[in-house]
């Protein structure tokens, strides 16, 4: 446990103090807030974050790999990963330290927007079912993203690459469900199944449904366990 | 009754002898060239054991295996008996290792830095604190222990990472280079720093510089292309090399006649031919206290050959270390 907090609490430390984290919170929040006030210049604005959480999933795409694309590449491009390899560590440990570590932060990020549940409590009267779900579906969608992050950036030493394919591997899940709705059968279940946004859509409605909560929880766990057998496979590489 | 079994020091399962490294059949592949191959050696607890070899040698990948930080493609190493791929772990707790390029964290200062390795070796919160203060006064870091390390000098880098080695009194260190890239005066300071070190611990450092490895190291192992080519202490390998002294003689007549005529001389050790353009030169070795000049000459007359030159060439520690890593087929060359 220790080992893992000592993993975690150095990046945590230096997503504090580097730029990139910072920018990376800017971007999210500047977009967030455009995708937050876009309906409320209707006549009739419905007082929600629906608009938020559809842009936000939409915004951690390439975001959630900006994140987690430091993590492990650059030990492997510094060298500092020998240390870390050579420490009685396992892989799992420094796995979830580093995961731990992004989550914290896209936390930390998550925690900036509640400013729009305080306008939005403010100036009117929003149903808190939606906000509460809505979060939640978030921060489950944003475990699996940056789990995705982690396994790209294990698996190669090049931080811009980790960022791209991490960002495309994202892209292919968000965008199943439009597959989905242009074949049709079983297919368009199995697209809608397969995706991230299927899933999402229900925390938005303010429906929070086991099993998209177990989908979620299971993505994130299989993208964490790829990224412990490639940390591993580095070895014998 | 009891007996108090636990007076018996903590070893691991399959260390009977005093050996705290042992390396059987090691080889190692990159792709489909060997780095290092059918390596064979063994480390007492507390020696101070020396690679040397030219750089792509294989002491690198000897190195990174001891430490765990990659299988061998063969054979078997143990640290402590325990097996570095089946108990990595156990073999990662008891090994303090530096790395070659010294890779750091940077934007961390020295003691935060010391602080996370400390974790990540599991050391508690006291022991940790007590030791970071040591090995800060040890590596000389007093002045710049709040310094983020992004801004150190080679040289100080190389302490920081000499410090977090040994931070967690490992019993086995492991020092790639340790000297490499810094000014002399840091040096002196860190071989006697080293020196130090190996009086309690077990020491495997590797370097190119000879004169480095037979200052600091209790044996020497010399390490050409991925095999060991000769393994023995500093003083024995000089003495053994150095006591024979080598004679160029170049004579005039034909070199089928000659060849058996040098060999046949008592005390002449190994007679080598080294045709050269209109010269036929020899190589004679004999040992130091056994001069040859005199009954060559004398032969050379007597059979009505010209002795053309005659030069004794001794050989410094510098050429035997070139000798054993690079000539020793040259002077196996076909006569």
């Amino acid at each position: 446990m220790r080992t893992i907090r000592a993993v975690a609490f150095k990046e945590i430390q230096i997503y504090f103090s580097s730029p990139v984290a910072y920018i990376v919170a800017l971007i999210f929040m500047a977009l967030s807030g455009f995708f937050f006030v876009q309906d409320l210049g209707d006549p009739f604005p419905e007082a929600s974050l629906s608009n938020f959480f559809q842009g936000a999933t939409f915004l951690l795409i390439p975001l959630a790999p900006a994140l987690t694309m430091r993590l492990l590449a650059e030990e492997q491009k510094l060298g500092t990963i020998e240390l870390l390899l050579t420490s009685p560590v396992r892989d799992w440990e420094v796995i979830l330290g580093k995961y731990l570590a992004s989550l914290t932060f896209l936390l930390f990020l998550l925690a900036l927007t509640s400013y729009y549940v305080i306008l939005l409590l403010v100036f009117a009267s929003p149903d808190p079912g939606p906000i509460y779900s809505g979060y939640l579906g978030l921060v489950l969608y944003g475990m699996a993203a940056l789990s995705v992050g982690i396994l790209t950036s294990t698996v190669t030493s090049n931080q811009i690459i980790a960022a791209v394919v991490g960002t495309g591997i994202l892209i292919v899940l968000y965008a199943t469900s439009f597959i989905s709705e242009v074949v049709t059968g079983l297919w368009a279940n199995v697209f809608n199944q397969i995706g991230f946004t299927g899933h999402f859509n229900d925390f938005d409605r303010g429906i929070i449904d086991t099993a998209h909560v177990v989908y979620f929880l299971t993505a994130t766990a299989l993208f964490l366990f790829l990224s412990i057998r490639a940390l591993e496979s580095r070895r014998w590489r | 009754m009891a007996t108090d079994v636990s007076a018996t020091p903590q070893t691991g399962p399959e260390s009977p002898d005093d050996s705290m490294i042992s390396v059987s059949d090691l080889t190692h592949y990159y792709g489909p060239m060997p780095a290092v191959e059918n390596v064979n050696f063994t480390v007492r607890r507390g020696e101070i054991l020396g690679f040397l070899g030219p750089n792509g040698a294989g002491k690198t990948t000897t190195m990174r295996i001891l430490t765990g930080f990659m299988p061998p493609t063969r054979g078997s190493v143990t640290v402590d008996g325990y097996d570095v791929v089946e108990k990595s772990l156990e073999v990662r707790k008891r090994v303090g290792y530096l790395p070659e390029s010294v890779p750091l964290h940077t934007e961390m200062t020295v003691t935060a830095y010391l602080k996370y390795m400390g974790t990540l070796r599991r050391m508690n919160g006291r022991r940790m604190r007590s030791r970071i203060d040591d090995v800060i006064g040890l590596c000389r870091l007093e002045d710049y222990h709040k310094t983020i390390i992004g801004k150190l000098s080679k040289g100080f880098r190389q302490r920081v990472g000499i410090a977090q080695a040994i931070l967690h009194e490992p019993d086995v260190l492991i020092l790639d280079e340790p000297t490499i890239g810094i000014d002399p005066i840091q040096v002196v300071e860190t071989r006697s720093l080293i020196q130090e070190l190996g009086r309690a611990q077990t020491v495997v450092l590797s370097s190119h510089i000879l004169p480095e490895v037979s200052m600091i190291c209790e044996r020497v192992l010399i390490i050409h292309e991925g095999h060991i080519v000769a393994a023995d202490t500093p003083g024995n390998l000089a003495q053994h090399l150095q006591g024979v002294e080598q004679l160029e003689v170049e004579i005039g007549g034909p070199p089928a006649q000659v060849l058996p005529v040098l060999r046949a001389i008592s005390g002449a050790t190994a007679v080598t031919h080294h045709p050269r353009p209109g010269v036929n030169a020899y190589r004679v070795k004999f040992r130091k206290d056994h001069d040859l000049r005199d009954e060559i000459s004398r032969t050379v007359i007597s059979h009505n050959w010209s002795l053309l030159s005659m030069q004794l060439s001794s050989m410094s520690l510098e050429e035997i270390f070139l000798r054993v890593t690079t000539a020793e087929d040259a002077a196996d060359a076909p006569d």
